[in-house]
C-alpha cells in the first residue's frame, strides 16, 4: 500500500518549522492570499463542499456550522479556537501548535475572513505552556509582517488574534463551557439552543472550531475540495445520514504499545493497522484486551473488534459513542478492566462541572461503586446498578445540558457489556486493588 | 497598603483592550496574581474585583471553580509538580510514580513540602501521552519518567 504523504504533519521535523520565514519558504500564507480574493461565502461553500467535519469530537460539518451565522449581522462576530485539548489519550493538537503554529494561524485567518470575524480568541489549556510560548511568538511575527492587524496583506481585512489561557478544566473543551470561561465565569455549559452561531461569546454570533479542523481549512483553500475528498471514506450509500469521512486525520496511539506516537493517515484506518503498523504492536509480546478508539469518552473496543475502521461511522457500529478525538489507547491482557474503568470514572467525576444533577451525582456514584468493587466489597448487583446510573445520564437520554455525561457513561456501558465476565470474576474473587497511589490521592 | 503593586495592576490593565468587557479579564488577572504570590488571598481578590469592576464574590465564584488556584491558607510552593494520573500514564506506571514521589518528598498528593519548595499534585491528562508517564514542573512538561529521573528533575530546578 502506498505510504501516505503527510499534509498536516508535513513540516514538523524541519528545523525552522515554527518560524514565519520557514513557513513562507514552504508556500505559507499563499492560501490566505487566495482566500482574501474570494467572497467570504465562497470560502464557506468551498469548505462545506470539501466535506470537512470537525475534528474536536462531534464531527459536525465545519462549513455547515459557519453557514448558520445570521446574514447581514452588524457584528462583532467571533471565532473561538478550541485549543483546550484535554480528552485523555489525546495530544495531536499539542503537536500541531508546538511544531507548526503558522499552519493554525493561517487557518484561523481564512476562517475569520469566511465568517466575517475580526477577532479570534485561542482558548489554550493552561498546561500547554510550550504551545503558549510558540504561538505567542508566531502571533507577534504575524503582526510585524502585516499578516494580522488592521490591514492584512494590504487588502483592508482586519483581524486580531488573542491567546487566552485556561486554568485546568476539561469542561472548557465543551464549546459553551469554553465561552463561559472566556467571559470570566465558571465553565458551566449553556442550554442549546441558542447555538453559539446565533448567540455565543459576549452574546454575539460565534463559531467555535477545533485546532486540527482549522489546520485543514488552510489546505482545502490551497489545494481544493476535490483533493480533500480524494482521501478518506465516501458515504455509505445505504446510510442516508453518513456525510462521508474525508481528509487526512491525526491519530494518537498510546498505552500498551511499543511505539506511542501521533501519525497522520487518511480517515478510515483500522484499529489493527494503527496498532500493528504504526504503533509498533502491543508491548511485551502481549495481546490487546481492549482498545479505546477515540479518547476515553468513546468507550472501549474488545479484542475481536480491532478491524473497526476509525472514521466517523466505524466506532458507532460496534457500540462506541463515535470517533471522538481519534486517540487510540491500547490496554493489554494483563491489565484489569476494573482498574481501567475506575480511572475513566474518576476522571469524569473530577471534571464534571456540577451543574446537572444526573452528571454530578452520577459520575460520583459510578466512581464510588467501582471503589467499592476495588476494595473487595463489590456485589453482583453493583454491575446492574452502575449500568442503571450510566443509562440515566446524558444528552442522549435527555437529562443533562452537555455531553460530558454521555462521555462518562459510555466507558461504563461498553465495559460492563463487553467485559462483564471479568467484572463478575473480580467481584466473586473478593480481590482488592487499592494501591498506595490511590490512598495518597484519596482526598482531592 | 494594597496587596497588588502598580506593576501587577498595569499588567492586568494591559489585558483590557483585548476584550469588550473587563469581566473577561478575570482568568488572566487571577493567573497574574497567582504567579507572583503563589496564591490569591481574599484581599488580592477584592483588589482584582475593584480593577475589573466586579463584586468580590464574582471573582471568588470563578476562582473556586478552577482547581488551579490556591487560596492564602494553602499557597503553592516554589515549584508546582503535577504528575498525570489519567489513562495513558496509568497504563505505564503513572500512579506508581506519583506514589513514589509522595514517599520520597514526604507529602501526600496536594501538599507542599515543609521547606515550601515543592507542591506535589496529580494532574489529569497532560496531553503528552506518547511519553507516558509524564509530569509538569511549573510550565515545562517532562516525559518517559522513572521515580529517580523525576526526582532529579525536581531537585535540579
Amino acid at each position: 500500500m502506498p505510504t501516505f504523504e503527510p499534509v498536516l504533519l508535513k513540516r514538523i521535523d524541519k528545523p525552522n518549522s515554527t518560524s514565519l520565514a520557514g513557513y513562507r519558504a514552504d508556500g505559507g500564507y499563499e492560501a490566505l492570499q487566495k482566500a482574501l480574493k474570494m467572497a467570504p461565502d465562497d470560502v464557506t461553500n468551498l469548505v462545506k463542499d470539501a466535506g470537512l467535519r470537525g475534528r474536536g469530537g462531534a464531527g459536525f460539518s465545519a462549513g455547515a456550522k459557519w453557514s448558520f451565522l445570521p446574514k447581514n449581522h452588524p457584528g462583532p462576530i467571533y471565532l473561538c479556537v478550541n485549543a483546550d485539548e484535554s480528552e485523555p489519550g489525546t495530544f495531536n493538537n499539542r503537536i500541531l501548535m508546538e511544531q507548526d503554529p503558522h499552519q493554525l494561524l493561517e487557518g484561523i485567518a481564512i476562517a475569520c475572513h469566511a465568517i466575517r470575524s475580526q477577532a479570534a480568541y485561542i482558548y489554550l489549556r493552561y498546561e500547554y505552556g510550550c504551545c503558549y510560548r510558540v504561538l505567542d511568538a508566531a502571533i507577534k511575527e504575524c503582526y510585524a509582517a502585516g499578516l494580522l492587524g488592521d490591514n492584512i496583506l494590504g487588502t483592508g481585512f482586519k483581524l486580531n488574534v488573542y491567546l487566552h489561557r485556561g486554568a485546568g478544566a476539561y469542561i472548557c473543551g465543551e464549546e459553551t463551557g469554553l465561552i463561559e470561561s472566556l467571559e470570566g465565569k465558571r465553565a458551566w455549559p449553556r442550554i442549546k439552543p441558542p447555538y453559539p452561531a446565533i448567540e455565543g461569546l459576549f452574546h454575539k454570533p460565534t463559531i467555535v472550531n477545533n485546532v486540527e479542523t482549522l489546520c485543514c481549512v488552510t489546505h482545502i483553500v490551497q489545494r481544493g475540495g476535490e483533493w480533500f475528498k480524494s482521501m478518506g471514506v465516501p458515504p455509505d450509500p445505504n446510510n442516508k445520514r453518513d456525510q462521508g469521512s474525508y481528509g487526512p486525520k491525526l491519530y494518537c496511539i498510546s498505552g500498551h504499545v511499543n511505539k506511542p506516537c501521533c501519525v497522520e493517515l487518511p480517515l478510515g484506518v483500522t484499529v489493527r493497522e494503527l496498532i500493528d503498523v504504526h504503533g509498533g504492536g502491543v508491548w511485551k509480546g502481549r495481546k490487546a484486551k481492549a482498545v479505546v478508539p477515540g479518547g476515553i469518552s468513546m468507550g472501549f473496543l474488545s479484542a475481536n473488534e480491532l478491524d473497526t475502521r476509525l472514521d466517523f461511522e466505524g466506532p458507532g457500529k460496534v457500540g462506541c459513542l463515535g470517533l471522538g478525538t481519534a486517540a487510540v489507547v491500547v490496554i493489554d491482557d494483563q491489565t484489569s478492566m476494573v482498574d481501567v474503568l475506575y480511572n475513566c470514572c474518576r476522571f469524569m467525576s473530577h471534571e464534571s462541572c456540577g451543574q446537572c444533577t444526573p452528571c454530578r451525582e452520577g459520575t460520583g456514584w459510578m466512581t464510588k461503586i467501582l471503589e467499592r468493587i476495588r476494595a473487595g466489597r463489590g456485589k453482583f448487583e453493583d454491575l446492574d446498578l452502575i449500568l442503571e446510573v450510566a443509562n440515566s445520564m446524558g444528552i442522549i437520554p435527555g437529562t443533562t445540558i452537555c455531553g460530558l455525561s454521555d462521555g462518562a457513561a459510555w466507558p461504563v456501558k461498553n465495559a460492563i457489556m463487553k467485559f462483564r465476565g471479568e467484572f463478575e470474576q473480580y467481584i466473586r474473587s473478593g480481590r482488592k486493588s487499592i494501591t498506595p497511589a490511590q490512598e495518597l490521592m484519596a482526598a482531592h | 497598603m494594597p496587596v497588588l503593586s502598580e506593576e501587577i495592576r498595569n499588567r492586568i490593565r494591559a489585558e483590557f483592550p483585548k476584550y469588550p468587557n473587563k469581566r473577561a479579564v478575570t482568568l488572566p488577572a487571577l493567573h497574574i496574581v497567582h504567579e507572583t504570590f503563589r496564591a490569591v488571598s481574599a484581599e488580592a481578590m477584592k483588589e482584582i474585583a475593584e480593577l475589573l469592576e466586579l463584586h468580590p464574590s464574582e471573582v471568588l465564584d470563578t476562582m473556586s471553580f478552577y482547581g488551579f488556584f490556591r487560596d492564602a491558607e494553602h499557597p503553592m510552593g516554589a515549584q508546582r509538580v503535577w504528575v498525570c494520573r489519567s489513562i495513558s500514564c496509568m497504563l505505564r506506571g503513572g500512579e506508581e510514580l506519583l506514589a513514589g514521589l509522595c514517599q520520597r518528598l514526604n507529602v501526600k498528593a496536594g501538599e507542599t513540602t515543609d521547606d515550601r519548595r515543592v507542591t506535589l499534585e496529580f494532574a489529569e491528562c497532560l496531553g503528552a501521552c506518547e511519553a507516558a508517564p509524564c509530569m509538569l514542573v511549573n510550565d515545562e512538561c517532562h516525559g518517559n519518567l522513572t521515580e529517580d529521573s523525576a526526582l532529579k528533575l525536581i531537585e535540579n530546578k
